[in-house]
């Protein structure tokens, strides 16, 4: 069974409507992009996910529907979302902002199980750990986000330009981290990018949108070699 | 000299009751970004709550939690009930329902128990104690309440997960939702919070002024100018700002009678103490707007 179901996904700001009818599907444990130039929807499929845009349409994580309900109920079940810009509570400690997340969680152990496994993945928030967040660095930010959302025990995880702003060499790092972390914490991702060669490198299945429909979806390695697809629709 | 440390020393104590009042103010605007004009009704009322549990026969000590609790679930309530649907609302339909509501209590305590006024007994005992020529025992006792909750508030959000899941949504509600937090019941629980500390101030202020529906009309201003001067987003920066406005007012009229005294001119008095708060509130809201010890965020860009 698919882990997220979507169908006829459409998302509104007010009275202008930014998804037609967006449709995918995510098999447990990989890592799946969504791919499209700006304004394409990619941003607004992630928000609509997790309840933070008026949506029509059906959404079902795990074979439960998730539409329509509060944000904070969906990320309990077990959605991650790592915002576009980070999201970091600026004046909260490393430490305090990763603690907010486990907040909701009723198992302690496993939420300092999760801590441990954050500090291994990312040994610098560890010893940023009493530092104020909002004077951490971009990339370290970024690292902090994730952890966020990997301190709620989730099984997909939504991720919005993690690589926004950051300089390559810190992306290839995280990246490579992400790898890990689907690896071996079993996590599922949804990665959103505008760097899509970035994108098709990480992921094993891919699906473009464009004003809002997806146009096209297939294996990463596939959409990556397919040079008209590259050139129509992801410009590189 | 006597008389100016004695003037301080009430200051302070008039100070730990704007302390109280401007906690309760700061409490509901770090959440929600408003001003909730009807805080000093609301405590008022609290304390004909309490002044009613007394009259029945309860000792303070056991109405007071009685009272804290009561005025706790009616300040969730009002947020649940009245403001949510108010939720992204422009900010003036918000202070139009706030000024609703200091009408509706002040009319409806008036109702309830008269406009008569009502003596409203210490809790402290009567007791003499070194020092108790300058400072009264119920002054010192407000104070020491003051400090007590001070102490716990800092306690409950720094070292408990439901303070810190406050601290977050107050800081970046999209986040907090993110990260499981019902930034919704945040909100609530701040409501009840503040009406908590205003029932708390109620209570303490009464015995000084008497109690009747008017009480906290002057003292909500006060309250208002020292959550001003200390930074209205900053808790401990609100009670040091009320500290420093009871001393202020009382410091202002002690040497405009000294004025008098030597010179005949009279320029400043005990009556235009209430004068010397709105010129606080203008000279920080000019001056500087963040208060004294308003947060000051560190952030990379």
């Amino acid at each position: 069974m698919a882990l997220l179901e979507v169908e006829g996904l459409k998302a509104y700001y007010g009275q202008t409507q930014a998804l037609h009818g967006v449709s995918f599907a995510l098999e447990p444990g990989g890592i799946t992009t969504l791919l499209g130039a700006n304004g394409a929807g990619k941003t607004t499929t992630l928000r609509s996910l997790c309840g933070m845009v008026r949506t029509e349409g059906s959404v079902r994580f795990d074979g439960r529907p998730i539409s329509g309900r509060a944000t904070e109920a969906i990320v309990r079940l077990g959605v991650g979302h790592v915002p576009e810009g980070r999201g970091t509570f600026t004046n909260l400690t490393v430490d305090e902002n990763l603690r907010v997340a486990a907040y909701t969680r009723r198992d302690k152990a496993a939420a300092q199980r999760d801590l441990d496994m954050v500090f291994e993945y990312f040994p610098i928030l560890k010893a940023r750990i009493s530092q104020q967040a909002g004077t951490l660095s971009g990339g370290e930010q970024q690292m902090l986000a994730i952890s966020r959302a990997l301190m709620l025990g989730p099984r997909l995880m939504l991720l919005d330009e993690p690589s926004f702003g950051l300089a390559p060499l810190i992306v290839q790092e995280i990246f490579r981290i992400m790898r890990r972390i689907n690896a071996e914490a079993k996590v599922s991702m949804l990665l959103v990018e505008q760097n899509a060669a970035l994108a098709l490198e990480l992921a094993d299945h891919a699906y473009v949108l464009e004003t809002g429909r997806v146009v096209m979806s297939g294996k990463a390695s596939v959409v990556k070699s397919d040079e008209a697809i590259r050139k129509s629709y992801l410009g590189y | 000299m006597e008389q100016l440390i004695q003037q301080i020393a009430s200051g302070i104590a008039n100070g730990a009751i704007y302390a109280c009042l401007a906690l309760a103010l700061v409490m509901i605007f770090v959440s929600t970004d408003h001003i909730n004009f009807a805080q000093g009704e609301m405590a008022m009322f609290s304390a004909f709550l309490c002044w009613q549990l007394l009259d029945w026969g309860l000792n303070f000590w056991i109405a007071l939690p009685i009272v804290v609790v009561v005025s706790f679930l009616i300040g969730l309530s009002i947020e649940r009930v009245i403001l949510r649907p108010l939720h992204g609302a422009p900010v003036l339909s918000v202070v139009v329902v706030f000024i609703g509501l200091l009408a509706i209590f002040h009319s409806l305590a008036g109702a309830i128990w008269t406009h008569t006024i009502k003596a409203f007994p210490s809790p402290f005992p009567q007791v003499a104690f070194a020092g108790s020529g300058y400072i009264g025992p119920h002054q010192l006792g407000m104070i020491a309440v003051t400090v007590g909750l001070l102490g716990a508030l800092f306690a409950f959000f720094r070292f408990t997960p439901l303070g810190l899941a406050m601290r977050a949504a107050a800081q970046n509600p999209a986040s907090a939702r993110l990260a499981g937090v019902s930034v919704d019941w945040m909100l609530a629980l701040g409501w009840g919070l503040a009406a908590a500390i205003g029932a708390v101030a109620g209570t303490m202020v009464a015995p000084a002024v008497y109690l009747e529906p008017n009480m906290m009309a002057s003292i909500l201003l006060y309250g208002f100018a020292g959550a001003l001067v200390g930074g209205i987003s900053s808790p401990g920066g609100a009670v040091a700002g009320g500290f420093i406005v009871g001393v202020l007012e009382n410091l202002v009229a002690y040497f405009g009678n000294l004025l008098e005294k030597i010179t005949g001119f009279y320029l400043i008095g005990n009556g235009e103490k209430l004068t010397v708060a709105l010129i606080i509130v203008i000279t920080v809201l000019t001056l500087k707007p963040s208060g004294l010890f308003g947060h000051v965020t560190v952030k990379r860009v």
